[in-house]
């Protein structure tokens, strides 16, 4: 015990002495959450708008105030013909434009038609063309700016009493305030993460070997298991500062509140640091040079965890196979627990699917490697 | 002189037992997977629905829902407490909740509330989730009023008509195979530089290649090279995955992106090649350059709008070479673009690389 | 000890004095210092063109920072420094054009094979492409790694490693070698062959500068300049060295001068 607690202390020298390495190790993290904390909303906001309107009447300005008065829609152009949307779309200057039909507010009101069915040719129409090259702001614009008409719409209709009115009252539950940072801090979390302890752990074990000092090791009378864990205890202990620093960060200066139990939030976070931790030990069992031992675990792991944990893009929307098949990224276990534990403030045992798959995680990585380990220096 | 690093550089690359490996893995999975990952629609949005009333109009407006494309009704309950519950188990995610006197209300009061609450902690979820359901009630609104008053009567009506420019069909998988050819491409052309000039540190050869009078310059073109060549290589096989696995060919000239492509690589390998000058050690190097890559490839509008950031992150992105990259690649990639269209862009990344490439020539020390 | 191989062995001819125009180096109160330690004090001496120089001194005493002051690698604090007549502060990339440099530590590509790497630098020093492959020859079948020319660098013996960094180092014939303990860590046997392949270059006309812990290779040089917390406390002949310190061999010299560091060893 004696010999492991002196290791522990030579890992925390190494780490120590290297002031630069360390400051990294500390501040990539934090700069990167914060930055991007502030600055990335996976919503559809602000979306350059332009409008054509023929007949400037009293509804379509109604309407356009309603339009431009959102976060979603910026009106940047109002148009004189609508010959102009297609070179706007090109040259990329407007994501959206709306189009009026002429005479609107007389068709509005006067065209007498059949409930359901206002599709004549008389009707007040609007045209909403999305530039779909990006499918997703295609659709979500075009969603909320019918939205937005239609509650116009809805509205006028209470004003004249229509019969048999059904009143949608809404409520946003865990976000009231809509704000996408709840969403993303945890994906963050969860990539950073097992990027830094993967990439900490791995070329810790591999500059020994490329050194030749993990010989020494190995033929002191400690077991490889202990040299091991001594080698991830510090990197144990820098992560956990690591998360209490983002923690802190996110609810007094991202302003995403921890509305969960905080022990149970730590503990989970811990059990993810150990899957990362052994990522990185797995891939060190792998590779014989530092430069590899950092491609692999960087570069090759930064594009898949960040397209199939969920970060992004969410799980459900990925076809039955990717479903499946993300379940091996540890980071899309982390980052649903995360959400749940910590933003929806669910209760531990709603979680206990993510934990249970995380702690199996980390044993079997670790028991990997431990065997790759033995073999290879053996 | 040049022609013998440049040899040298690609031997290193053959031998190394891993990286040749991660040249063609990295690529395939960007193309042959990660398309079909890289969705952000929202679809299958799951319906929670708490029936307190159990009337035939309830029960009705529960079957439209059902039968649309954009919900699943996955819980049908009597209380609040058990729809929620759902939703903290991520079985749910909105809930529609009758109210015990509703179809009574509608009949005699003419009018009736239903209570929505959308899980919105993804808030595009959340927001059109809610959107959607509104949508469907109006709708619901309309066809019992038509059957219960068959006159005809007046009331404000319009039409929405939706048109979707450049991509129709709203395949995300198109949208995302140029996003993510970028993200490959900055992948690649920029950690591999970040580790070349510092590794060399680390294993003491640099020291017997200062000795020698090559040029800065030389060497620095001896790293970028190889470079160029290899991200040359990875864009013409994921282009040539594209059009045979998703049919998609760029609507624009393909020398344009060529020509693009190929200024952008000397504008990250240059980025790498400064961090890997100012390390030394390859993990200081690598640590820096995610810094910079996670950053980038974030604020560069490739996963989200750039509209939808705040302001200074706006102004933070125009420094950003990666965002004039993904631009230019989905206008002519998507939208058939001109290179003349593409001036702004040309003229940024022209500049970059010229900025981060004379950085790496002046950072790249022979004496000390 | 060695014994030494008088077949080899050159005859004693003065030098000029110290500091004199014509050496093919020369420094002037060369000084580095990093932060407030000086690793070099104000050092000078000249070298004769096609002499065999060594430069000891104990571990931490100043050389590697010396020599690689003298190669261009390394700025000097104060004082001045020629070699092959180019400034060594002023035109460094000049004084590269001139000079082979082979490192303490084995510095040529380990994933490169023994004809890539002498490929490499041949190309590098601007050798003649038709010149190149001839030559490479010519040295592998001298140095009996013919056999080895397509083998990986990771896989030679240490020996060997060394004999190929030195052959890399005069491969485009430069007027002055560099070497850097060059049989550190090496058999007798090899530092033997290693000797003789220095005076066989030495022949040819390329001065040897030559760093070394072994006080019996010190014997081999022509001069000997001993390097003591920075400074130069000694500059001869090993005869003369010998005879001024009383002492029965260069050890003894070095132990005698060396007590009188002060410096922690490194």
């Amino acid at each position: 015990m004696k010999q492991f607690f002196a290791f522990i202390k030579k890992e925390f020298y190494h780490i120590f002495r290297d002031i630069r390495t360390m400051l990294l190790i500390i501040g990539i993290p934090v700069a990167q959450i914060l930055i991007i904390g502030f600055a990335v909303s996976t919503d559809v906001k602000h979306v350059k708008t332009a409008i054509y309107d023929p007949s400037h009447d009293t509804s379509t300005r109604q309407i356009i105030q309603r339009l431009g008065a959102g976060e979603y829609f910026d009106i940047i152009r109002i148009l004189q013909s609508p010959g102009e949307i297609d070179d706007l779309f090109k040259k990329g200057e407007i994501g959206f434009a709306v189009v009026f039909s002429e005479n609107f507010a007389g068709n509005l009101y006067h065209t007498a038609g059949i409930a359901g069915q206002a599709r004549n040719d008389n009707a007040a129409s609007i045209q909403l063309i999305a530039d779909a090259s990006d499918p997703n702001q295609g659709t979500v614009a075009t969603a909320y700016a019918s939205n937005i008409i239609s509650g116009y719409q809805q509205e006028l209709m209470q004003q004249q009493s229509i019969p048999l009115m059904i009143i949608p009252e809404v409520q946003m539950l865990y976000n009231p305030s809509m704000r996408s940072s709840y969403n993303f801090v945890p994906g963050l979390m969860g990539l950073i993460f097992i990027l830094i302890c993967a990439m900490m752990t791995s070329i810790a074990i591999v500059r020994e070997k490329e050194t030749g000092t993990m010989e020494v090791l190995l033929a002191s009378p400690v077991k490889p298991v202990y040299i091991i864990v001594a080698k991830m205890t510090p990197y144990f202990i820098l992560s956990w500062v690591n998360l209490i620093i983002i923690l802190l960060i996110s609810v007094y200066v991202l302003r995403v509140p921890i509305a969960g139990n905080l022990v149970w939030l730590n503990v989970f976070s811990l059990i993810f640091i150990l899957v990362a931790l052994s990522l990185g030990l797995l891939i060190s069992t792998l590779v014989n040079t530092q430069m590899a031992a950092l491609l692999a675990s960087g570069m090759g792991l930064m594009m898949p965890i960040m397209i199939l944990s969920g970060m992004l893009f969410p799980i459900e929307s990925m076809p039955k196979a990717l479903q499946w098949f993300s379940c091996i990224v540890p980071a899309r276990w982390y980052i649903s627990g995360v959400r749940k534990i910590m933003i929806e403030g669910a209760s531990v045992r709603y979680i206990l699917t993510e934990m249970a798959v995380l702690i199996g995680m980390f044993i079997a990585i670790l028991t990997i490697s431990l065997k790759n380990f033995k073999t290879r220096l053996a | 002189m040049l022609k013998y690093l440049i040899q040298k550089e690609f031997k290193q690359i053959a031998r190394n037992s891993f990286i040749p490996k991660i040249l063609i893995a990295l690529p395939l999975m960007a193309i042959l997977v990660f398309p079909w990952a890289a969705n952000q629609e929202i679809t299958h949005i799951q319906v929670a629905v708490v029936d307190k009333d159990h009337s035939t109009y309830s029960r009705r407006l529960t079957e439209k829902i059902a039968a649309s494309t954009y919900f699943r009704l996955t819980v049908w309950t009597d209380t609040y407490e058990n729809a929620l519950s759902n939703v903290e188990a991520g079985k749910v995610d909105i809930i529609l909740e009758f109210p015990s006197d509703f179809e009574k209300q509608l009949l005699t009061q003419n009018r009736a509330k239903v209570y929505i609450a959308s899980n919105a902690v993804n808030t595009m979820k959340g927001g059109i989730g809610s959107g959607y359901m509104t949508s469907i009630i109006r709708d619901f609104a309309d066809e019992i009023r038509t059957e219960t008053l068959p006159v005809t009567y007046s009331h404000p009506s319009l039409s929405i008509l939706n048109s979707q420019l450049f991509n129709p069909y709203g395949d995300y998988k198109i949208f995302m195979i140029p996003a993510l050819l970028v993200m490959l491409l900055t992948i690649i052309c920029g950690f591999l530089p970040a580790l070349s000039i510092v590794s060399e540190k680390e294993t003491g050869t640099i020291e017997q290649i200062n000795v020698t009078p090559v040029k800065k310059t030389t060497f620095i073109l001896s790293k970028l090279i190889p470079n160029w060549i290899l991200g040359f290589i990875i864009l013409t096989m994921y282009m040539l995955l594209a059009w045979l696995v998703y049919g998609l060919i760029p609507a624009g000239n393909l020398i344009a992106i060529y020509f693009i492509a190929l200024i952008y690589i000397f504008v990250v390998s240059g980025l790498g090649l400064v961090l890997s000058n100012y390390s030394s050690t390859v993990q200081q190097a690598m640590f820096m350059m995610f810094f910079f890559m996670i950053i980038m490839i974030l604020l560069s509008g490739l996963f989200t709008p750039i509209a939808s950031m705040p302001d200074w992150a706006q102004t933070v992105t125009l420094f950003n070479p990666l965002r004039y990259f993904v631009e230019a690649m989905r206008m002519i990639y998507l939208k058939g673009s001109h290179i003349m269209d593409l001036g702004k862009q040309l003229l940024a990344l022209s500049l970059f690389a010229l900025f981060f490439c004379g950085w790496a020539v002046m950072s790249y020390r022979k004496t000390n | 000890m060695l014994e030494i191989n008088t077949n080899i062995e050159k005859p004693y001819t003065p030098t000029p004095p110290l500091g004199g125009r014509g050496g093919v180096i020369e420094t002037i109160d060369l000084t580095k210092c990093f932060g407030n330690f000086t690793a070099v004090d104000h050092i000078s001496f000249s070298v004769e063109k096609g002499e065999i120089f060594g430069f000891l001194g104990a571990n931490g005493a100043g050389k590697t920072t010396a020599m690689r002051m003298l190669c261009g690698l390394s700025k000097p604090t104060a004082g001045q420094g020629f070699v092959a007549g180019y400034d060594i502060a002023r035109q460094p990339e000049q004084v590269k054009k001139n000079i082979g440099y082979m490192s303490q530590k084995f510095s040529l590509y380990e994933d490169l094979t023994v004809k890539e790497n002498m490929r490499l630098f041949a190309g590098i020093y601007g050798v003649k492409e038709n010149l190149i492959l001839p030559k490479i020859d010519e040295t592998l079948s001298k140095l009996g790694l013919t056999a080895e020319a397509n083998t990986l660098v990771k896989k030679l013996p240490l020996g060997w490693k060394q004999k190929l960094s030195f052959s890399v180092a005069i491969f485009h014939e430069p007027q002055i070698v560099f070497l850097d303990e060059p049989t550190g860590g090496v058999d007798p046997i090899t530092r033997r062959q290693f000797w003789k392949m220095i005076y066989e270059a030495a022949e040819r006309g390329i001065t040897v500068f030559v760093t070394t812990h072994y006080m019996d290779e010190a014997e081999y040089c022509r001069r000997v300049s001993i390097m003591v917390d920075g400074r130069i406390d000694a500059l001869d002949t090993p005869a003369n060295l010998r005879a001024q310190f009383h002492a029965e061999n260069m050890d003894e010299v070095f132990t005698k001068l060396a007590r009188k560091a002060t410096r922690i060893e490194s």
